[in-house]
């Protein structure tokens, strides 16, 4: 192994990081260099800190560089560690606090209206990412992240999916592509991650394949929660393959389309009106709609372009989709907005609703509406569209007696 | 003599000089407390037989306009910051007093910028002595670091009028760089070249100084119409090829942000003063020139226009946005104290709904009355705030002087100020035990908005009971610095030397706090 390492980002440009050079020594125990613009606040924290990582790793003689631009605790110690494990090899972990707020599970058929992708290896991105409310945060370790920055984002990651508030989004990571993908979830199932997205997706095996390392890691750390998967589809292979994908393991709750690389794999233009990847996506979503799975399309990459981005997401709910990826917190809104159902379905589904208590209230068991009967599962879509319409606040959660109140005047 | 004395402990608990720069200072007493005596500072009866019958003030140069207006050592010179950075005069001036041998001047500008960082040099070699104004960057530094021989001293904008108007500050010379003026002296900001919209932040100087001098790159013959600077005030007229330079005099920050953080907060913002019932018909705000406050600008816009309402009037630093809102009939008047960019000159041009202002009409405590008291909401930036919502605007958390006050301090008068600040800047909390610098003392400020929370001061239950059941996240003020302190760990204290280096007025001229000096 090398005696020299280093791990994370510095430069005029990179806030909430820091860069570390660890340079193991004979003797003359363990000797700091620190520059920070925090250091007057925090300047002893980071000093114990540092000591802390290295007796933790049983590094006695070493001199460290530490060029700090404002990490918070986590992102060091998170550039400690990946420095540490690039010279010594340890079984060990250097685990920062798992919030009590990061502490919770997704259903499988929770909204995922948005999900907004964040590099997985850069903390400034991160830290408020949570207070703009997607459905879900994707750290992504996959092409956000350089391939030599690879094995410091994992550290980063790890740390985030247990020490970084995300406000209730659901903790979402895209690991890379199989097979290299597979030491990836080392270092997020362990953590309380919700649902992982697997890129590239061609076969029914990869799936099988992260799944068996999923069950063994949860044996080995006696973990119950569940991991949802997503696959994403982003070649002409993965789209023929659609259904079997979808359907090829319980733990699947939705299907993506990637269109960047299925464009590239097709060899055309990736256009605004996407009349090139319509196929593509029909495809997703029939399969996704045929194993009962959420249809979740492609991001949209214009970030300035909001009533672009607003007729796609009108496009894809067309076309069945129940979500789409977004890269900027600003794109959040717009989705939500648009993927929202419209008056009308909203109309409907308060008849539906309100007829459905009605009957529970006089007891009856069958549901109906004039002269149509009501299946369960139209009423449970309805309540969706209710329960949903009340969170977007388009209607009052007491909307019943408003819906009522003409018939009783 | 010592560079200051009599140190004691003013009414907010912090240690002040009484005794600096030659003369007693009152320390402050509290807001409103502190009332003045006496009659307003007059300069020097003139005579018409002194000056040319044909009003042709016009002399060669600076340097001979400063030697006829009879420079020497130890004087008062002032400028004001219109041209903001891109002003070419202000170093001129040094530049020709470095070269008559002058000594220990007061450099007394409206505020400075990084293209005066020159002024350093003349600090260092006896020119000036020292700066009563702003210390920004480079200046901040060397001021901070303890460069400066004289006491630097910090006023907002309002309290640079009532020093001036008191007779706190005597100018000897004012440099007064006009956009265009005619041989009398008559000037105006609104058009020329180098145009920056008025010249508001000047008047104070034309009005009391024993010498005015105009500077101009666009002279027209008489008369100079509109005359924002009566010509009448003025000595001679000094005519260059370039006053400023045009694309760093219309540099303030106008765009929103592209920040989603800072629009996140800007849009809590905007809600909590809809919610609080200030966003109504015939309110009024103050308009900020930062990324944030522009941002809360297009959010109240957008209410207005959708509910088919009205502003009676911005309060501004003009650009382009409220200019719209001008034009489209969504607000009746902008009571304008600099513009920031070309859209904003030409409006003022254009627009007698533009109103130009001065710090007198707008900010001077010392007056019968000033506009900021009347303004609805206000939203201002700090550097640090702490936890009995006393605020920072001119040091960094590390001691460092980085901003000036501008009108910051005359602005919390206002019936609403509101301070939208990120919880934590990188690993930095905003909101701490102390401030390091006490610029605005927390009684004045009413809301605090982070990302993740809105603190109301307890003293306004008024808002307190108005948004009881609103959906923002409403949280006290400790809450919100444990939880600043939660993400980033508690912080420690700067080690700063006992040494003061600088001193913080309050608006009425009254001394607030005091800048130690770092430890290098």
């Amino acid at each position: 192994m090398e005696n020299t390492a280093t791990a994370g980002n510095k430069g005029k440009r990179v806030r909430s990081d820091c860069h570390v050079t660890i340079r193991l020594t004979n003797a003359g125990g363990i000797d700091i260099e620190l520059t920070s613009k925090v250091k007057f606040m925090f300047g002893a924290d980071i000093m114990r800190r540092i000591h802390e990582v290295l007796d933790f790793f049983e590094i006695e003689n070493a001199h460290v560089v530490m060029e700090d631009s404002g990490a918070l605790p986590f992102v060091m110690a998170a550039r400690l560690e990946a420095a540490v494990k690039k010279l010594v090899t340890s079984e060990k972990s250097f685990l920062t606090e798992y919030l009590e707020a990061n502490r919770y599970e997704t259903t499988k058929d929770r909204d995922r209206f948005s999900r907004l992708y964040l590099p997985g290896n850069t903390p400034s991105l991160m830290i408020n990412a949570g207070l703009h409310h997607p459905d879900g945060l994707i750290l992504d370790l996959e092409d956000a992240v350089a391939f030599d920055k690879k094995h410091e984002a994992r550290f980063l990651v790890r740390n985030a999916l247990r020490s970084l508030n995300l406000y209730g989004a659901e903790k979402m990571v895209r690991i890379n592509q199989i097979p290299a993908g597979l030491e990836d979830l080392d270092f997020i199932v362990p953590h309380g991650v919700n649902l992982i997205l697997v890129p590239k997706c061609e076969s029914a095996e990869q799936i099988t394949a992260v799944n068996r390392r999923i069950a063994e890691l949860q044996k080995l750390h006696n973990l119950n929660a569940p991991v949802w998967l997503m696959p994403i589809i982003e070649s002409a292979l993965g789209v023929i393959k659609a259904y079997e994908i979808a359907s090829s393991a319980e733990n699947i709750v939705a299907m993506a389309i990637g269109l960047e690389d299925y464009t590239a794999d097709l060899g055309v233009r990736r256009t605004n009106e996407a009349t090139e990847s319509f196929f593509a996506r029909s495809m997703v979503v029939n399969a996704c709609k045929a194993a009962r799975i959420q249809a979740i399309d492609s991001v949209f990459s214009d970030i300035a372009d909001m009533e672009a981005l607003r007729q796609n997401v009108l496009t894809s709910k067309s076309l069945g989709f129940d979500g789409m990826g977004c890269i900027h917190p600003r794109q959040i809104r717009v989705i939500h907005e648009n993927f929202a159902p419209d008056k009308a379905e909203i109309d409907r589904a308060k008849k539906i609703v309100n007829a459905f208590m009605d009957a529970t209230e006089k007891g009856l068991g069958v549901v109906s509406l004039g002269t149509k009967m009501i299946d369960a599962p139209v009423v449970k879509r309805a309540q969706k569209v209710i329960n949903l319409a009340i969170s977007l606040q388009l209607i009052s959660a007491d909307w019943r007696n408003e819906f009522l109140a003409p018939a009783a005047e | 003599m010592k560079k200051y004395d009599k140190l004691v402990t003013n009414a907010a608990g912090r240690v002040v000089p009484t005794f600096f720069n030659g003369k007693e200072h009152t320390p402050y007493l509290g807001v409103g407390k502190y009332k003045p005596t006496g009659r307003k500072y007059a300069p020097p009866i003139a005579t018409c037989a002194n000056y040319p019958a044909d009003g042709d003030k016009r002399v060669p140069s600076i340097k001979d306009a400063l030697v006829r207006a009879g420079i020497r050592d130890g004087m008062t010179i002032s400028s004001h910051h219109h041209f903001r950075n891109g002003d070419l005069i202000a170093m001129q001036v040094f530049d020709a007093a470095h070269e008559l041998g002058i000594k220990d001047l007061v450099w007394f500008p409206s505020a400075s910028f990084p293209c005066q960082e020159r002024m350093i040099q003349y600090l260092e070699d006896g020119t000036v002595q020292r700066i009563e104004g702003s210390m920004n960057g480079p200046l901040g530094k060397f001021t901070s670091e303890g460069g400066m021989r004289g006491m630097s001293v910090l006023r907002s904008h309002g309290g640079r009028y009532q020093a001036v108007q008191d007779g706190d500050v005597h100018i000897d010379i004012a440099i007064i760089a006009a956009p265009t003026a005619d041989p009398f002296g008559n000037a105006t900001g609104d058009r020329g070249p180098a145009a920056c919209g008025l010249l508001g932040f000047a008047l104070a100087d034309s009005q009391y100084a024993d010498r005015v001098i105009v500077v101009t790159d666009n002279i027209v013959p008489f008369p100079c119409i509109p005359w924002q600077i009566h010509g009448n005030y003025v000595d001679f007229v000094v005519e260059v090829d370039k006053v400023g330079l045009p694309e760093r005099i219309v540099s303030g920050t106008t765009e929103i942000t592209k920040s989603p953080d800072r629009l996140l907060i800007a849009e809590m913002t905007a809600q909590f003063c809809d919610e609080a019932g200030i966003v109504r018909d015939g309110f009024s705000y103050q308009a900020g020139a930062g990324g944030t406050a522009l941002s809360i600008g297009i959010y109240f816009e957008q209410m207005l226009r959708e509910r088919k309402m009205k502003a009676r009037f911005i309060r501004a630093g003009s650009n382009k946005y409220p200019v719209k809102m001008l034009e489209d009939g969504l607000v009746d008047y902008i009571l304008d104290g600099q513009t920031f960019d070309l859209e904003g000159v030409r409006s003022m041009r254009e627009n007698p709904g533009h109103v130009n202002t001065s710090p007198f009409t707008s900010y001077n405590y010392h007056g019968k009355g000033n506009f900021a008291s009347m303004v609805d909401v206000v939203v201002l930036g700090a550097t640090e705030i702490d936890v009995d919502f006393n605020a920072n605007v001119v040091t960094h958390s590390d001691g460092y002087l980085l901003h000036g006050i501008g009108g910051w301090q005359n602005c919390l008068f206002s019936k609403c100020t509101i301070l939208p600040v990120p919880l934590f800047r990188d690993r930095m909390p905003v909101i701490v035990d102390r401030v390091t610098t006490l610029c605005g003392p927390g009684e004045l400020i009413d809301v605090i908005v982070t990302e993740r929370g809105i603190a109301i001061n307890p003293l306004r239950q008024d808002l307190i009971e108005k948004l009881k059941n609103s959906k923002l996240p409403i949280k006290t003020i400790q809450e919100l610095k444990e939880e600043a302190e939660q993400i980033c760990g508690r912080p420690e204290k700067p080690q700063l030397s006992d040494e003061l280096v600088s001193v913080i007025k309050w608006v009425d001229g009254t001394v607030l706090d005091a800048v130690r000096k770092v430890i290098v």
